[in-house]
């Protein structure tokens, strides 16, 4: 299923926003992706 | 009108009067707020053709993390403590007041934030998250606890339930087809937002703190304050991003090969709509409040003691525990990602099962589990910590999907104001089930001296709540069709509440 916005009736092509959606993407990833790591590792280092 | 009369007397005559120039800086100072308030209003966030939903989530996310916070104040507790010479009560106190502003700002504000659009109610979000560590970090430089309570609880608090509140709507019209997975990715974020903050700040404290290396060190009040300071900065930073990131769809806008009639083929899913002032009338909206109380309540209770709890479930009989204090933290970081995780998870596979039934798993196999940890949890350590982990997940799915199940009961329409008004379950089980948790193992004995079988009565109780939720759950039904919006093609009367 396509992801993109799409009104009834409008055949208008479909603008592709691939760099602010990798960026949107990389704004919360990174800064999760870190917070899960450091949880793990401490979790990690006392459960093992 | 009255700038183009003004334009043309400036234009027909070079003298101005005082009065003349009073009304021309009225009327840039107007339009200069129009400017800046207008590109925060809903009509200055229609999405264009082509725009891709997927950037939704992560504006959604950015404003969740931030506001996500919340459960990381623990870092500075102790540092506060010190700083004021209050008692842990006195510190925690700020916590409570924060949530239960967020209950109560998202239940009053829901409406609002449903009118004026996810943007304004992000950056207004903002404005209070952020002036609430401002007017925190004040309170802590002149050791004013009221000024904290006043700033991090009351203000920040009003952040929080609008922030909270304030991608839901959107995101559940921009995913019609999968709204589990749309609210568990925002809603995730505020179970990860600790996960952040927590080794971020301990991080700031030891830079900020010169004697960060002494032995048994504790953060100065003065390390304290530079790090709300910090927290302000980073967080107005990244809620203007989600605030300007942010996009609502256009009337009438559907996803791709999207059939709202095989959504409609689903028993309890609605393609009507009701408002929130109606929904409270309902029968299915207190049904909702009751599996919602009753699941955050079973949940509060081992989140609230679960580094003491896992403890005193292994202590030996010489009054020892098998889990040291560092294992014990370990425990809660794993409980953490559990709930981050089950937010996500549980809500994306509701879009599979319905809500219905995944609230009964929430509910029913939570109410075993529970059983199970009450009666055999203390023979391992291993079985201790999975029925843990996967009862916090199902606090967390409860969240997640809550907005995904009021769309399907109360359409689109004021979703975000009926889910605010819901949220007033969080706010009275935060009060409820650490007083339950705690009045009960003050029966027990005291903190040193608990066993596995201490909390047996505590736990037990927290499965009749889950039972109690289970049923809720079990009766609720389609919303009356009196209680729907009316479309142009027929009318309505005012209904009234259901018996």
């Amino acid at each position: 299923m396509s992801s993109t916005a799409h009104t009834p009736g409008a055949h208008q092509p479909v603008k592709r926003s691939t760099g602010r959606l990798v960026l949107g993407w990389i704004l919360v990833g990174i800064p999760l992706a870190y917070g899960v790591f450091q949880t793990l590792t401490q979790v990690a280092a006392l459960f093992g | 009108m009255i700038c183009t009369m003004i334009a043309g007397d400036m234009g027909n005559g070079p003298k101005m009067g005082p009065f003349a120039s009073g009304l021309l800086d009225t009327v840039v100072f107007n339009q200069a707020r129009n400017i800046t308030m207008g590109f925060l209003d809903r009509e200055r966030t229609i999405a264009p053709p082509g725009f891709n939903r997927w950037l939704v989530p992560p504006a959604a996310l950015a404003v969740h993390l931030c506001i996500g916070q919340a459960y990381a104040t623990s870092v500075y507790k102790t540092a506060l403590v010190k700083h004021f010479g209050a008692s842990l009560t006195e510190i925690g106190v700020i916590f409570s007041i924060a949530i239960v502003m967020l209950g109560l700002s998202a239940a009053i504000m829901g409406t609002w934030v449903d009118r004026n659009g996810p943007r304004k109610a992000m950056f207004t979000s903002a404005m209070f998250w952020v002036g609430g560590f401002l007017i925190g970090s004040l309170g802590i430089f002149s050791h004013q606890l009221w000024l904290v309570y006043l700033g991090y609880g009351v203000v920040g608090g009003i952040g929080l339930g609008i922030g909270y509140i304030s991608p839901v709507s959107t995101l559940i019209k921009w995913f019609p087809d999968r709204p589990g997975l749309a609210t568990g990715m925002a809603i995730m974020g505020f179970g990860g937002g600790a996960l952040i903050a927590s080794p971020v700040s301990q991080a700031l404290l030891k830079a900020y703190d010169p004697n960060s290396g002494a032995q048994g060190w504790v953060a100065s009040g003065d390390a304290v304050g530079k790090l709300f300071l910090t927290l302000a900065v980073v967080y107005l930073a990244y809620m203007l991003f989600g605030a300007f990131t942010i996009k609502v769809p256009a009337d009438g806008w559907r996803p791709a090969g999207f059939d709202p009639a095989k959504v409609k083929a689903a028993k309890l899913v609605t393609t009507e709509n009701v408002s929130a002032k109606n929904s409270i009338k309902t029968r299915q909206f207190w049904l909702v409040w009751v599996a919602l109380f009753c699941n955050v309540t079973a949940g509060i209770g081992i989140l609230e003691q679960a580094a003491p709890m896992i403890q005193d479930f292994f202590r030996q009989s010489d009054g020892k525990s098998l889990v040291t204090a560092g294992v014990a933290a370990g425990f809660v970081g794993l409980l953490s990602i559990g709930n981050m995780a089950g937010r996500f998870a549980w809500s994306a596979t509701s879009d599979v099962t319905g809500r219905k039934r995944i609230y009964m798993m929430y509910l029913g196999v939570g109410a075993v589990l529970y059983t199970v940890l009450a009666l055999a949890g203390s023979t391992a350590t291993a079985l201790y910590v999975v029925l843990a982990f996967l009862i916090i997940s199902f606090y967390g799915g409860g969240f997640s999907t809550a907005p995904a199940y009021l769309r399907d009961l109360f359409g689109t329409y004021q979703v975000g104001a009926i889910h605010g008004r819901l949220l007033t379950a969080w706010s009275a089980a935060g009060v409820a089930g650490p007083l339950i948790v705690n009045t009960i193992l003050d029966a027990q004995g005291k903190p040193g001296q608990l066993n596995g079988a201490s909390y047996q009565p505590a736990l037990l109780t927290m499965v009749a709540l889950l039972v109690i939720g289970f049923v809720a759950n079990l009766l609720v039904k389609p919303v009356d069709a009196r209680f729907h919006e009316p479309r142009p093609d027929r009318g309505r009367t005012e209904p009234a509440m259901e018996a």
